[in-house]
């Protein structure tokens, strides 16, 4: 019996060895241990010995199995992993070839801005409000101090319907619309984004543009304050260290009137061909609301006050983006809007 | 408005340099665009007088000059000019001057013999030749007689002038005028004020003897004051005037009529000289035009005049069209032995008008249309009398006649101190706001606790109010050092509208499906309907013309989206970019009873998209068409994405919408209401843009899908946690039935528990006979509460397969 177990042994170990895949582990496996197996039919054999030598015997033969099984279990999972790699390495692919993109939609350069804007001034409390593109000469106009004949109209050429009617050549006639509706309530705090229109078509002036709007209407609202509102705009929009600057100017339904300038986003300030060496770009108009406004949209100017802008969302969008030929953004070139 | 910076310095004391005053000038309300300087090295430039002139011995078209520069000097000098003669005096250019544009001159050697220098044209010395009278544009420049040999051309010439370029605003029309420019600096400096003294003349005496004035117009015309010079002579202006009218922009003629424009540049107040002896009557009538008048300008032209105008007549007939040109007849001619000088007031908007419907501007209408200042005319008629007898062109007549009816009663404007800081957000003490009040020179008529009483100087009309003065307190002030504040009122919520969010969502949404937004001009043209192929009566006609397009093409207001999306098409076709899906949301304009019933057109938002072509096809895929479906998923996402379900939607085919393919349209419904049109867009219309590939669109009214309980409905369904069940349901039935009501009727038929049905396979060919087509379902059961057996889902199934057979006589296929 010893000597049995000792052949089997050495010869089970000698076929472990040749072992090569999974599948002969397996068979190696039914072979000595399986219901017929060699080793198992010799532990079956153990109760015909003697009993003296039967647990010398059983614990010989135990030795054995132990032995084995915890080689053919090391072999095993050591075969398993090659395998793995085998097919893993069979499965390789080119890294390189390109990735399948669903394919990204884009905004408009135009809608981007305004977007931003709105919600740069939707952070600072103004709510939007909007109006009507086709426009009552008395919005447009009158309603904003620039009554007929006023040379002022004349800084705006504009597109007739009909001798009372036109396209509005600003957002400012939302001003007064929105006036007439809120009053007698305060604070009036709005931005108005939309189209505008003038007779103008040139390499730097499109018949159709964009400009946004905004108005604030309180107890009491400072110049102070429009410089602060302005900046803080300024520089959510174009970055930190933004600077402006306030000129004075002129506009028929502000007073005082102001030109504001920011430092330019190209040079950092330090002179360019951008801002013809100025430092300074011309971005918006403001001022504060003239009395003569405040009253005709129903409000005593000694009661309140306000103040008001405008900018053009084409020239933000130019600067912000360095687009240099105004015409691109109503060209609608796929391979310009692809880059939004 | 160009400000010469020598003349600048002669009306005020200036310590800084043009660009520190520049600066100054812009930050305070008046925007200087450019500064020019001629900036020629005068070192090398002389004046020389031509002593001999002779012809180059080896060349036919030079000449030899021998020149005298002064100071005992001669030069020879060769120049190929043909207006040289002896006497002349000329502008010599010596070795090592660098002319215009960087010339270096040097001496030469021309045929033989040696060149000391150039003479010069006046090109060369950097003159604008559009300025100055034509008999000097060509050839060597000829200097008057008044200059010496030797003299630097660059003084005698004015090169080294500066100039300023102001770009002024409409309320500042005073700054059309030297000396309120010279007032603004010395505001803005500090400088003092060396104004032109002149002497006031009389009313009446000889020039009122002489002739009269009648003012018929007194609305249109304030003030009319005339003054007579006699011994006239017009000759070319002494070089010192014409200089300084070049150096401002304007052409020199003759004497009168540059001391005129001489006296406007300075004043800002226009002039005109008239013929006196061809004055009929010798008397003006200011007074509106007749029917049928007529007149023919300084400009030659025959204009026809309209009562609205007004104008400047003799006895007889207009002279002139009041202050926007004058007459020919009564030119001012070396003929002219007297003149009658006009000054006067006119109504700016009248001015504006008259000059528009004539087509004609002029440096004198610009300035009336903003008004004058009215209470300096006469002092400024005066002023060009002073001029003329100065420069000796004449002799004045003795008085005036000011016909100046209503005088204006300028009421003080009060301004409080506490307003004005509550204005600025500032805490100004009320001597700083006094001494800018001094700098402008505005008057204090009465001072008290609250502030002042205050009087603008006449030329100021543009300071009406309190708030007028605030601004200038402020600019004189500083913007800059006014502090930065955020407004302290009550909080308030910044938001957008339920309408604007549905519209921010349907533009994020049709982004997200790779769609490319795009702006479109608002503006179309009939063409562009007739293209679509819209009928009369259509509502899409209902255009809104504008009365004053800048082209047809351009002509009205749109009323759909489909031509400015078609004709993006085409211009990226041409541009080789093929495969496009472009949306754009924006609105569009109905007359909709405008102007009869409605003040205001209506105006609409509209969603429209467009594909054509496909997407590419890759290593990985096959090409996916940009197709009537592919838009039809678009549109199904879109509308999910807003909160419809997918099976509220219908899409019913129709065959009739103008512009679009009779067999490839359908109207898309909610609830039976028409929502939205999807289709492809009718072959003969895509011809017209030139596109030669199929193409697909949709356009929705935003308003119809702006329905309040969908956009509300934003609650999650839960996600059950019992296990769902699928299906699949194959049929064959004839090519008449539609997909969609098959799909309908299984909906229908499904009950509550049927969570999905989706068409996995359309199958037309050999096993199946023709004119029918296999529609293969997957359906999935699924409860909310429990588990479903096989039974419940058996018979729901069946349910289904009953209704199709009874309703479609569909083939069951197992």
């Amino acid at each position: 019996m010893r000597e049995q177990l000792r052949l089997l042994k050495e010869k089970a170990e000698k076929e472990l060895l040749q072992c090569n895949i999974l599948d002969d582990l397996n068979e190696f496996r039914i072979k000595y241990m399986g219901k017929k197996g060699e080793l198992t039919q010799i532990l079956r054999g153990m109760g015909k010995l003697p009993a003296t030598e039967r647990p010398l015997m059983g614990q010989l033969a135990n030795e054995i199995r132990d032995n084995l099984e915890t080689r053919l279990a090391a072999l095993t999972e050591k075969m398993k992993r090659k395998e793995i790699e085998r097919s893993l390495f069979a499965e390789s692919i080119d890294v390189t070839l390109p990735g399948i993109r669903p394919e990204l939609g884009r905004q408009h350069p135009l809608s981007l801005v305004i977007e931003e804007i709105e919600e740069i001034f939707m952070g600072m409390g103004f709510t939007i409000e909007e109006g009507p593109e086709i426009e009552l000469d008395y919005y447009n106009f009158e309603a904003l101090n620039i009554p007929k004949d006023h040379p002022a109209r004349e800084m705006q050429d504009s597109f007739y319907i009909s001798p009372e009617v036109l396209l509005r050549t600003h957002t400012s006639p939302v001003q007064a619309r929105t006036m007439e509706k809120m009053r007698p309530h305060l604070p009036i705090k709005i931005i108005v984004p939309g189209k505008v229109y003038r007779r103008d078509d040139d390499a730097t002036h499109s018949p159709m543009f964009h400009q946004v709007e905004g108005l604030l209407i309180d107890q009491i609202v400072r110049f102070s304050d429009l410089k602060g509102v302005l900046l803080n705009f300024a520089q959510q929009m174009f970055g930190a260290d933004q600077k402006i600057r306030l000129r004075p100017s002129f506009f028929p339904f502000t007073e005082p009137s102001a030109e504001v300038d920011i430092s330019c986003v190209m040079c950092k300030g330090a002179g360019c061909r951008t801002c013809s060496q100025t430092g300074w770009l011309e971005v918006l108009g403001a001022g504060m609301v003239h009395p003569r406004v405040l009253e005709m949209g129903g409000y005593n100017p000694e009661e309140v006050s306000g103040f008001a802008f405008g900018m053009g969302v084409e020239r933000i969008a130019m600067l912000k983006y360095g687009i240099d030929d105004l015409r691109l953004l109503f060209e609608n070139d796929v391979r310009f809007l692809r880059q939004f | 408005m160009l400000v010469s910076w020598k003349w600048l310095n002669e009306l005020v004391e200036i310590k800084k340099t043009p660009e520190e005053v520049a600066d100054l000038l812009t930050m305070s309300g008046i925007e200087v665009e450019g500064i020019t300087s001629m900036s020629l090295d005068s070192k090398n430039l002389k004046v020389g007088l031509l002593e001999e002139v002779n012809k180059h011995p080896q060349a036919d078209k030079l000449l030899i000059c021998r020149v005298d520069i002064g100071g005992g000097e001669k030069r020879t000098i060769i120049t190929g000019a043909a207006n040289v003669a002896v006497g002349q005096k000329v502008p010599v250019a010596l070795p090592g001057a660098v002319l215009t544009g960087g010339k270096k001159i040097e001496q030469a050697i021309l045929r033989g013999v040696v060149s000391e220098g150039m003479l010069c044209s006046a090109e060369e010395l950097g003159i604008d030749v559009d300025k100055i009278p034509v008999e000097q544009r060509k050839g060597i420049y000829i200097f008057p007689t008044t200059v010496s040999a030797g003299d630097d051309v660059v003084k005698v010439l004015n090169l080294d002038d500066v100039v300023l370029e102001l770009e002024l605003t409409p309320n500042r029309a005073d700054c059309l005028g030297m000396l309120n420019i010279a007032r603004e600096v010395a505001a803005l400096t500090g400088g003092n004020l060396h104004l032109p003294v002149v002497k006031g003349s009389q009313e009446g005496q000889e020039c009122a003897r002489m002739t009269r004035v009648d003012i018929e117009a007194a609305d249109l015309c304030k003030r009319y004051v005339a003054r007579l010079i006699k011994d006239i002579q017009i000759v070319p202006s002494p070089l010192w005037l014409q200089q300084r009218l070049m150096a401002v922009g304007v052409r020199p003629i003759n004497n009168v009529v540059d001391v005129t424009n001489y006296v406007m540049m300075e004043t800002g107040q226009p002039l005109h000289a008239f013929d006196y002896d061809r004055l009929q009557g010798k008397r003006i009538v200011v007074r509106k035009a007749r029917e049928n008048e007529e007149l023919v300008s300084l400009d030659g032209q025959l204009r026809k005049l309209v009562p609205e105008m007004l104008v400047i007549a003799d006895a007889e007939k207009p002279v002139a069209i009041a202050g926007v040109m004058g007459g020919l007849e009564t030119e001012v001619t070396t003929a002219t032995k007297i003149i009658l000088l006009e000054a006067a007031s006119f109504h700016g908007a009248s001015v504006r008008r008259t000059s528009r419907a004539l087509g004609l501007r002029s440096e004198a209408s610009l300035r009336f249309e903003k008004t004058v200042d009215i209470e300096q005319v006469r002092l400024t008629a005066d002023r060009v009398v002073q001029l003329l007898a100065q420069i000796g062109a004449g002799t004045p007549v003795e008085g005036c006649v000011d016909c100046y009816p209503v005088q204006e009663e300028k009421q003080p404007i009060k301004l409080r101190v506490k307003k004005v800081n509550q204005v600025l957000g500032t805490a100004l003490l009320p001597e700083i706001m006094e001494e800018i009040l001094k700098a402008l020179q505005i008057k204090v008529v009465e001072k008290n606790q609250e502030g002042w009483l205050l009087l603008p100087p006449s030329y100021r009309r543009d300071l009406e109010y309190e708030v007028d003065l605030i601004e200038e307190i402020a600019r004189l002030y500083d913007y800059d050092k006014i502090s930065t504040t955020m407004p302290e009122g009550v909080t308030s919520q910044g938001m957008r509208t339920a309408e604007q969010k549905l519209r921010y969502k349907m533009r994020k949404t049709m982004v997200a499906q790779g769609l490319f937004e795009v702006i479109n001009y608002s503006f179309i043209n009939l063409q562009q309907l007739d293209s679509l192929g819209i009928p009369n009566g259509d509502p899409l006609r209902e255009t809104i013309t504008i009365q004053n397009p800048l082209s047809e093409e351009q002509g009205m207001m749109r009323t759909t989206l489909l031509p400015g999306l078609l004709a993006t098409v085409q211009r990226n076709l041409n541009k080789r970019n093929k495969n496009l899906k472009f949306f754009e949301l924006g609105k569009v304009y109905f007359a909709d009873g405008f102007p009869a019933k409605k003040k205001l057109p209506t105006e609409k938002w509209m969603l429209a998209a467009v594909s054509t072509g496909e997407k590419v096809k890759s290593w990985a895929y096959e090409a996916e068409k940009y197709d009537f479906y592919y838009l039809k998923g678009v549109v199904e996402n879109l509308l999910e994405g807003l909160g419809y379900t997918v099976d509220e939607l219908v899409f019913q085919a129709v065959d009739d919408l103008p512009g679009l393919h009779p067999g490839r349209t359908a109207l898309i419904k909610v609830k039976g209401k028409k929502i939205g049109v999807l289709g492809e867009v009718h072959p003969l219309v895509l011809e017209k843009y030139e596109i030669e590939q199929k193409l697909a669109m949709f356009n929705f009214e935003v308003e119809s899908l702006w329905a309040e309980e969908v956009v509300q409905k934003a609650l999650v369904v839960p996600i059950t946690k019992f296990p769902a069940v699928t299906r699949d349901l194959a049929i064959i039935v004839s090519e008449e039935v539609e997909t969609g009501a098959v799909d309908e009727l299984i909906r229908k038929q499904g009950g509550a528990w049927l969570q999905e049905v989706s068409l996995f396979d359309l199958y037309r060919g050999q096993q199946i006979q023709e004119g029918y087509k296999s529609l293969a379902f997957s359906l999935t059961w699924q409860a909310p509460d429990k588990t479903l057996t096989d039974e419940e889902v058996n018979s729901l199934h069946q349910k289904i397969e009953a209704a199709l057979q009874q309703e479609f006589r569909a083939d069951l296929r197992h």
